[in-house]
C-alpha cells in the first residue's frame, strides 16, 4: 500500500517535470511546421532578410519586423543599462541600510506592474511630450548625428525604447544587485584599508570582479525586451518600413502578432505570422541560453 | 556617484509618475456603474467593464487550478528526486527557457493547437495559455523554497517510518509552506496582468458571457481595445480598468511579499 | 591494532556482525561486531570521524535515503537480519526510532508533531491520539510546559523544548530501539542535564543507542560503551570498565584526553 503510494506520487511528479519539457520542445516543433507554407515560399533567410508585406498581394518577408525588433530592444538596451548598473549600485553600496529594503521593493513594484499599463501611458502621456519637447530639442541640438535627425514623431522607435528600458530596468537592476552581493567583503575592505573611496571601490573591485554577471543581466533584459509585446504595440506605430531616424515608426515581430494574428485571412498570411513568432522563440532562445549560461557558470564556479 | 543615484531618482521618478496619471485617470473613471455594467456605445456616457473583470477572475482561477498542480508537482520532482543529476539540469535550464518565452508566442502555439481545431476562441483556450506562462514560475519557487527545508526535517519523518510521499506531503510541504504560497501569490500576479497571450485565445466579447468554450472578455484585453479605441469614453474606460488592474497587481506583490517574511526555515 | 570486544551480560537486542559499510568507494565501517543488550543504554565515543554516527544510522538504515551506499555483514534485530533486501524499511524504523543531533520540530502543532508517527501506524480515533500523545509527553517530561498549548506551533518552543518534543514523537510510537545522535550538542547545560535524566529512564523499558562526543556524558548515561576509531569498534565493555580500567591502549589515551 505504502509503496504503492509512493510510486504514484513519483510517477505524477515526473509526468509533471516533464511536460516543462515537453512544452518547450512542442511550441518549438509546432512554430516550425505553421512557418512552413511561408518558409516554402519565400525560404527560410530570404524570408528574412525580404522587405516587403503586403498582405493586399499575399506577399510577405520579415525583414521590417526583424530590424524593428533590434533597434527598439537596442535602444532599450543603451538606456536600460547603465541606469540599471546605477540603481544597483546606489541600492547595495551607496544608500543607507535603512533604505535599502525600501528601494528595493520600490524598484520592483515598476516590475510589477502590468505591461499593457507602460503602453497605455507611452502613448497617452509619453507620445505628447516627445512628440512637442523631447524629439525637437534632440532634433535642434544632435540633429547632425546619423539617425537623430529629422522631424519628431512622438509614437515610434524612441517611445517604443523608452517605455521598454523603463520595464527592463528593475529586472536588469535585481540580476546586477545579486552578483553585486557576492563580492567578498575582503576584496572591499582591503581596497578600503587602503584609503580607496567609495566610488573607486565600486569602479575598481565591485565592478571588474561582476563583469560577466552585470552581462548576464543585461542579455537577460535584452531577452526581455525582444519579446514584449504590449508596451510595444501601442507606441511603435506599427509601420511596415526600414525607419532612417530613431523617431520614425516601426513595427516589431510581437506587435505584428498582436495586431494581424486574428485578421490573417489566407494561409500564407497566417503562416507568415508564425514565421515570424519562429525567428522571435529562436532569437529569444538563444539569447535567454546564453544569459542562463553565464549564471549557471557563475553560480558553479564563483563569480 | 552622482550618476547612480540620479539613475536611482529616476527610477523612482518614472514609477511615481505612471502610478500619478494611473490615479488620476483611472479614478476619474470610475464609479459604480464601472464595476456592475456592460460597456456603452461609443460616444454615450456611462457604462462599465463588469464582463471583463469576471473573465479575469474566471480565466485566471482555471488558469491556476491547471499550474498550480503542475508547477507544485515538477518543482517538487526537482527538489526531492531530481535534485542533483543531468535530468534536473534539464528541466531547470528548460523551464527558464520556457519562463522567458514571449508571452504572445505562447498565445500564437495555444491558438494552433486549441483554437484553430475548436473552431471558436474561447476563455478555456486562454487559461490553458495562461497555465503555460505560470507553471515555470511555480516550479521555480516551489523548487526554491523546498530546499530550504533541511534535511535533518526529512530524517526525521523517515525515522518515523513514514514513507517518501508522506514525508513530501506532510512534512517539506508543511515546512516551506508560506514560500510555496507566496511563490503561487506571485505567479498569479503575474499572469493576471497579461495581455498578449489573451489576445488569440480567449480574445474579447462585448457581452456577458459565462461559457468558457465561448470567448471571454478580460480586463486587459478591454485595457487593448478601448485605449487603442478613437473614442473618449472608450479610452477612458481602460485607464480606469487599468488602475483596478494595477491594484490588483500591486496588492498581490505586496500580500506575496509579506507572507515570505513569516516563513519558517532558512 | 589491539582490540577488545567484551560480550554483554544481559540479553541481546541488536547483534551487528561482521558489519562492513561504504560511502561509494570510501570504506566507513570496518568489520564491525557489536552486542546491544536489550533495555539497557548503549554508549558509541570516539573522535569525530570516527565512524559513530554512521555506525547508528545502520541500524534503521538511514543511510538508505542516499545513493551509493553499501553494506556486507549482518545486523540482526531479535535474530533477524535488518540487512536482507526484503525487509520493510518503514515498519523498521517504527520499530527503531531516531533522534537527531538538532532538535526537527515539524511546522505543525505540538499535538500533530507527536501524533505524527501514530496517525502513520493507522490510529485515528481522537481519545487514543490523545491519551498517547499525553504518555509520551510526559515520559519526555515536556507535559507540563505544554498541556495548555497543544496547539500552538512546535516551532514556538525553545530548543530544549524542541529537543524534548523530537523524543516524545519518537517514543509515541513505542519503538524498540530509540537511536540518539548527539541529542544535547546544541542544547544548553540545563536542558542537556534534563535530557540525560530522560535517556535514562527510558533506557530501562527501551533499548537505546546513543552517540555523543562527551565521554562525562557516556559516563553518566550509558551501561555499555563501545570506543571507535578510525570505523573500528577498538574496545567494547560495560562502561564501569571502559572508564576506570581500559584494557586497550588507544581507549585509555581517549579518555584521559591525550587525543581528541
Amino acid at each position: 500500500m505504502k509503496r504503492i503510494g509512493d510510486r504514484i506520487f513519483k510517477s505524477v511528479a515526473f509526468l509533471s517535470a516533464l511536460l516543462v519539457v515537453l512544452l518547450v520542445v512542442i511550441i518549438g516543433v509546432l512554430l516550425y511546421m505553421e512557418s512552413r507554407a511561408a518558409m516554402d515560399r519565400f525560404g527560410f533567410l530570404g524570408f528574412i532578410f525580404r522587405d516587403v508585406w503586403n498582405p493586399v498581394e499575399d506577399e510577405f518577408g520579415g525583414l521590417f519586423a526583424v530590424v524593428g525588433t533590434l533597434l527598439s530592444s537596442a535602444i532599450a538596451i543603451v538606456i536600460a543599462t547603465p541606469v540599471s548598473i546605477g540603481v544597483a549600485i546606489f541600492i547595495t553600496e551607496l544608500s543607507p541600510s535603512s533604505l535599502r529594503g525600501l528601494l528595493s521593493a520600490i524598484i520592483e513594484l515598476l516590475a510589477a506592474i502590468p505591461s499593457i499599463i507602460y503602453g497605455m501611458w507611452g502613448l497617452f502621456v509619453l507620445a505628447p511630450i516627445l512628440r512637442h519637447s523631447v524629439e525637437p530639442w534632440m532634433i535642434e541640438h544632435f540633429g547632425f548625428i546619423p539617425f537623430l535627425g529629422g522631424k519628431p514623431y512622438g509614437i515610434g522607435l524612441l517611445n517604443a525604447g523608452i517605455v521598454l528600458s523603463i520595464m527592463i530596468i528593475p529586472y536588469i537592476s535585481s540580476i546586477v544587485r545579486e552578483v553585486f552581493s557576492l563580492v567578498p567583503d575582503v576584496m572591499k575592505e582591503a581596497a578600503y584599508a587602503v584609503g580607496a573611496t567609495r566610488w573607486e571601490v565600486v569602479r575598481n573591485v565591485v565592478i571588474p570582479y561582476t563583469r560577466s554577471g552585470i552581462m548576464a543581466g543585461v542579455i537577460l533584459g535584452l531577452g526581455r525586451a525582444l519579446g514584449e509585446t504590449m508596451a510595444v504595440t501601442f507606441v511603435i506605430g506599427n509601420a511596415y518600413r526600414i525607419p532612417s531616424t530613431i523617431y520614425e515608426p516601426s513595427i516589431t515581430i510581437a506587435s505584428s502578432l498582436a495586431n494581424e494574428f486574428t485578421e490573417a485571412t489566407s494561409t500564407l498570411h497566417l503562416s507568415s505570422l508564425f514565421f515570424l513568432a519562429f525567428v522571435l522563440f529562436l532569437i529569444t532562445f538563444v539569447v535567454m541560453s546564453l544569459g542562463r549560461l553565464i549564471i549557471m557558470r557563475m553560480q558553479r564556479h564563483g563569480v | 556617484m552622482t550618476l547612480s543615484s540620479m539613475s536611482a531618482l529616476v527610477s523612482i521618478f518614472f514609477l511615481l509618475w505612471i502610478l500619478k496619471d494611473l490615479v488620476v485617470r483611472g479614478i476619474a473613471a470610475i464609479n459604480w456603474d464601472f464595476f456592475t455594467h456592460l460597456p456603452a456605445p461609443p460616444g454615450e456616457e456611462g457604462g462599465g467593464i463588469r464582463h471583463a473583470i469576471y473573465g479575469t477572475l474566471v480565466i485566471t482561477a482555471m488558469a491556476s487550478a491547471i499550474a498550480i498542480p503542475v508547477g507544485l508537482l515538477a518543482g517538487t520532482y526537482l527538489s526531492e528526486y531530481a535534485r542533483h543529476g543531468r535530468f534536473g539540469l534539464v528541466v531547470r535550464f528548460l523551464s527558464d527557457i520556457l519562463l522567458s518565452v514571449p508571452s504572445i508566442i505562447v498565445g500564437t502555439f495555444v491558438y494552433a493547437i486549441m483554437v484553430r481545431p475548436m473552431g471558436t476562441f474561447s476563455a478555456l483556450s486562454g487559461a490553458v495559455a495562461l497555465a503555460i506562462i505560470m507553471i515555470p514560475v511555480i516550479l521555480k519557487t516551489t523548487d526554491e523554497v523546498l530546499r530550504l527545508v533541511p534535511d535533518v526535517v526529512r530524517e526525521a519523518a523517515y525515522a518515523l517510518g513514514a514513507p517518501r510521499w508522506v514525508v513530501i506531503t506532510k512534512v517539506v510541504y508543511r515546512g516551506a509552506i508560506t514560500g510555496i504560497m507566496t511563490g503561487i501569490i506571485l505567479a498569479v500576479a503575474r499572469i493576471i496582468g497579461e495581455t498578449a497571450p489573451l489576445l488569440f485565445t480567449s480574445f474579447s466579447n462585448n457581452f456577458w458571457e459565462t461559457n468558457i468554450l465561448r470567448p471571454m472578455a478580460t480586463m486587459t484585453v478591454v485595457i487593448f481595445n478601448y485605449a487603442m479605441s478613437p473614442y473618449e469614453n472608450w479610452q477612458s474606460i481602460a485607464w480606469g480598468a487599468s488602475f483596478v488592474l494595477t491594484v490588483f497587481v500591486l496588492v498581490l506583490n505586496l500580500l506575496g511579499r509579506f507572507l515570505f517574511r513569516g516563513r519558517k526555515y532558512g | 591494532m589491539d582490540k577488545y570486544i567484551a560480550r554483554v551480560m544481559d540479553p541481546v537486542k541488536v547483534e551487528i556482525r561482521h558489519l562492513n559499510f561504504y560511502y561509494g568507494k570510501f570504506h566507513a565501517l570496518k568489520d564491525i561486531n557489536l552486542q546491544i543488550a536489550e533495555k539497557r543504554v548503549t554508549a558509541l565515543i570516539g573522535p569525530s570521524g570516527c565512524g559513530k554516527t554512521t555506525l547508528l544510522r545502520t541500524i534503521n538504515r538511514m543511510h538508505d535515503l542516499y545513493p551509493g551506499n553499501r553494506y556486507e555483514g549482518e545486523i540482526l534485530l531479535d535474530g533477524k537480519n535488518i540487512l536482507d533486501r526484503k525487509t520493510d524499511l518503514m515498519e523498521l524504523r517504527q520499530r527503531v526510532g531516531m533522534v537527531f543531533q538538532k532538535p526537527t520540530p515539524f511546522n505543525a502543532s505540538i499535538f500533530d508533531n507527536v501524533a505524527f508517527g501514530l496517525r502513520l501506524k493507522g490510529i485515528r480515533d481522537r481519545r487514543e491520539l490523545e491519551a498517547r500523545v499525553e504518555r509520551a509527553l510526559r515520559d519526555a517530561a515536556l507535559w507540563d510546559e505544554v498541556k495548555d498549548k497543544l496547539k500552538e506551533n512546535a516551532l514556538s518552543l525553545s530548543g530544549g523544548q524542541q529537543q524534548r518534543l523530537s523524543i516524545a514523537r519518537a517514543i509515541a510510537v513505542e519503538p524498540e530501539v530509540l537511536l540518539f545522535d548527539e541529542p544535547t550538542s546544541a542544547l544548553d547545560p540545563v536542558s542537556t542535564a534534563k535530557i540525560e535524566e530522560l535517556i535514562r529512564s527510558l533506557g530501562r523499558t527501551m533499548t537505546v543507542v546513543i552517540v555523543t562526543h562527551n565521554m562525562q556524558q557516556a559516563a553518566r548515561v550509558s551501561d555499555y560503551t563501545a570506543f571507535m576509531y578510525f570505523g573500528e569498534i577498538i574496545e567494547f565493555n560495560s562502561t564501569d570498565i571502559i572508564f576506570t580500567r581500559p584494557k586497550i591502549k588507544l581507549t585509555e589515551d581517549y579518555i584521559t584526553g591525550r587525543f581528541g
